[in-house]
């Protein structure tokens, strides 16, 4: 009997094309949770991480958590799975939205699709009636029309999940997106979607959910409620995401000019505060995913006459590359290229970054105006809104661009303006005034994620709830420390493993919830019994290992283990992170002992043993 | 002086967490569709309304029922008034859900049901951190929404 879990897998073969819903695999649930943990489980078990990312043997995976669709807070995440077409890694990007309390409801955890279709359809599943439709008339159409157009001819209150222009172009930082803003946004995974030729996916559910134990469920809900009422929260409510800038500041990281300096002296243009008083459609609040107590999204309005525009977002990520990275310093520049990149299906963070990258280029004259087509300085806003337009189309220097950043640099003789890791882009954090986010950036599976190691929290809001490192007893986390993060750092990724495989937004925990939160929630919901503490970060620690493995057997080593040489050699000029470097070389081989892999960063035979690893 | 459901569209994130759980209370299971108060999110007009029944004073409901399986039940003690669905006398056949102009009456597993207050203790209200949906005596949040007009009307009078 399957509670909070669906039980049902369903895979497309789009290739044939054929359709076929097969029961969940129970040990699988059990060890890997869902999310991002199933996704893992079954891309390494059925697919070789070696193969082209954007072939038709590459898999799409739609993972969505025990948790999601039911009352537990914010519990509304699906993890997007694939071999990254940008990074040639794992790829898992997670989105909020209804779309996966639809599919939940429709009556499946997990949604497979392989091969790839021969002209462009789109997968509508009512339910139990499924069936791939022609998608040929919604090419070249944004996400936010496709989105329009499938529920128009499918169900009023159908969710969809799509691409954009971006996604069929295959620009390799494309977005698979869901309502009318919401991204599965690193690494690529919309491009792999274009690949397979499938448009969208929709989905209407009338089936409910049911938990094993309503009784301890709804209780646990409540502790988690009521914990979650505080006023980071608040803050977040009242300012979404942007209202991390103002802390990120503090800390000298704010990315500026290609990460040249973390000192942005004109970072009050850019606030969360600002924003709320500028351009938001709403004072202090915004809109939510389903059952999110915070409610971060924003929807602004930009007026300027010359690029006007309405629409979801800007994220802090957004206003930290559009807005401080390509020191355009303008909200409304930033929203309206965030509006392109929502209607494209396209990663802000990675589509700043490129634009950053070639405007170092261009300033120290490796990039000329001839090969761009315009002036490219820092702070040419034309420039910004231009080319994150022709980079989704591949027009002119846009098909550079649309290669990412890594490429880019690469390209024209500098690989060393590449700011990333893995050949994924930095996120708006500079890791030399965050001495966890850098050993995060260089050892996060999918690459430079700023999500997946969140130590980075801990210095940005109250360390006080900070329960998950109960067994290694670390006090307040100083952020230019870097002796403490390496068990610090390995702790977190596993974490957010688990927090990535329950289906809910780990925006709940590093705003306050805890792992007791979330083990309650998931064995009440499901069950099963976790093992405590010590089971919930091994079943974290065996999903991470497997995303190594993965890594591995494509072809990554420990090489890719690292940051850009401005980061590693080129201290901070100025600032409160003034003299800092990362200081990765004293932090990475602490790390590797710490998880039980070799110099090389190879988990040893006794890791895999320990973790059930052993037989893969 | 009665308490009902107070909505303040303003507070309104569009979460559904009053869905969510008022589905679970009263069928056992999350689904939105067993919910008995919806909110209809407009993403491009940053709004969100959340629709519940409003406890008419006079139910359209009450009068189309042939089978009398609708009454309306006051508590003298917690001053609650509440239009109620008995299940043992409905039949199912939905007149009521004809009658409501609201749409907030519904026959579902094979029974009319709707908003009951869940006994003076709303689980929706319960969820809604924004406070866009409170429990309180209808006449304060008039009050309150007066008040808030009449504040507007200052700034604007003001800046003027």
């Amino acid at each position: 009997m399957w509670h909070g879990w669906t039980g049902n897998v369903l895979r497309v073969d789009l290739s044939k094309p054929q359709i076929t819903i097969e029961e969940l695999d129970r040990s699988s649930a059990e060890n890997y949770i869902g999310g991002r943990g199933l996704g893992i489980k079954y891309l390494y078990d059925e697919m070789n991480p070696s193969i082209d990312a954007l072939s038709p043997a590459n898999k799409l995976i739609f993972a969505t958590g025990p948790l999601t669709g039911t009352g537990a807070p914010a519990a509304s995440r699906y993890m997007v799975m694939c071999k990254g077409p940008l990074t040639e890694a794992i790829a898992e990007s997670s989105a909020g939205g209804a779309f996966a309390t639809a599919m939940k409801y429709a009556g499946y955890d997990m949604i497979i699709l392989e091969g790839k279709a021969s002209t462009p359809v789109y997968l509508w599943i009512n339910n139990d009636q499924i069936e791939l439709r022609d998608a040929s008339h919604l090419s070249g159409k944004s996400s936010i029309e496709t989105e329009k157009a499938v529920i128009a001819e499918t169900d009023p209150n159908a969710k969809v999940s799509c691409i954009g222009p971006a996604g069929e172009n295959l620009v390799l930082f494309a977005c698979v997106m869901n309502d009318m803003g919401r991204a599965a946004g690193r690494s690529g995974v919309g491009a792999v979607m274009g690949s397979k030729n499938l448009k969208a996916i929709a989905v209407h559910g009338t089936g409910g959910l049911k938990v094993a134990d309503g009784v301890a469920f709804r209780k646990a809900i409540y502790e988690a409620y009521k914990t979650i009422d505080t006023e980071d929260t608040e803050h977040f409510h009242q300012l979404g995401t942007p209202a991390v800038l103002a802390l990120v500041k503090e800390f000298g990281a704010l990315p500026t000019r290609n990460f040249q300096t973390g000192v942005n002296p004109h970072w009050e243009k850019l606030s969360g505060e600002t924003l709320a008083t500028t351009i938001a459609t709403r004072h202090n609040m915004g809109l939510a995913c389903p059952a999110c107590p915070v409610g971060c999204g924003r929807v602004t309005k930009v007026t300027n006459p010359e690029f006007p525009g309405e629409g979801v977002g800007p994220e802090y990520e957004t206003i930290g590359l559009f807005g401080s990275s390509c020191e355009t310093n303008d909200l409304e520049v930033v929203s309206k290229a965030g509006f392109i990149c929502n209607e494209m299906g396209m990663d802000t963070i990675s589509a700043g970054a490129a634009i950053a990258c070639a405007m170092e280029l261009y300033e120290k004259g490796y990039l000329t105006e001839k090969d761009v087509g315009m002036p490219l300085n820092f702070g040419n806003s034309e420039a910004v809104i231009k080319l994150t337009e022709d980079m989704a189309l591949r027009k002119g220097f846009g098909n550079v661009l649309a290669e990412g950043s890594y490429r880019l640099a690469k390209r024209y003789g500098h690989p060393e303006f590449f700011m990333g890791s893995k050949k994924l882009d930095f996120a708006s954090y500079d890791p030399r005034g965050l001495q966890g986010m850098g050993l995060g950036y260089a050892t996060n599976s999918r690459g430079a994620c700023h999500i997946r190691g969140e130590v980075h929290d801990l210095t940005l809001y109250s360390v006080k709830h900070w329960k998950i490192t109960k067994d290694h007893n670390v006090g307040p986390v100083d952020p230019l420390r870097w002796d403490d993060k390496p068990l610090l750092g390995a702790d977190v990724q596993d974490w957010f493993c688990i927090i990535d495989s329950c289906g809910m937004c780990n925006f709940m925990f590093f705003l306050a919830l805890d792992e007791d939160h979330a083990r309650h929630l998931i064995e009440s919901a499901t069950g099963i019994d976790m093992g405590g503490y010590k089971g919930l970060m091994k079943t974290g620690e065996r999903i991470f290992n497997l995303e190594r493995l993965f890594n591995l057997k494509a072809g990554l080593t420990s090489k890719d283990d690292t940051l850009p040489k401005r980061m590693l050699e080129e201290p901070m000029p100025e600032g409160p992170a003034k003299g800092m470097v990362v200081h990765l070389g004293e932090m990475l081989p602490e790390y590797y002992k710490i998880r039980g892999w070799t110099a090389d960063g190879v988990p040893t035979p006794e890791k895999l043993k320990e973790l059930g690893l052993e037989s893969v | 002086m009665a308490k009902g459901l107070v909505i303040d569209i303003s507070r309104c994130t569009g979460c559904g967490y009053c869905e969510l759980m008022c589905s679970f209370v009263h069928h056992g299971e999350f689904n939105t569709l067993k919910s008995r108060i919806h909110t209809n999110v407009f993403i491009e007009k940053s709004t969100a309304v959340p629709v519940v029944c409003y406890q008419c004073e006079d139910p359209w409901c009450l009068k189309a029922c042939p089978a009398g399986a609708i009454s309306i039940e006051n508590d003298p003690k917690t001053g609650i008034r509440v239009v109620k669905v008995h299940k043992e006398k409905c039949v199912g056949c939905k007149m009521c859900t004809l009658a409501c102009p609201f749409g907030c009456i519904v026959v579902s597993d094979g029974y009319a049901e709707k908003c009951d207050l869940c006994g003076g203790y709303p689980e929706c209200v319960r969820v809604c951190r924004a406070g866009a949906i409170r429990f309180e005596e209808t006449e304060y949040g008039l009050a309150a929404k007066r008040k808030s007009v009449a504040e507007r009307l200052l700034d604007s009078y003001q800046e003027g």
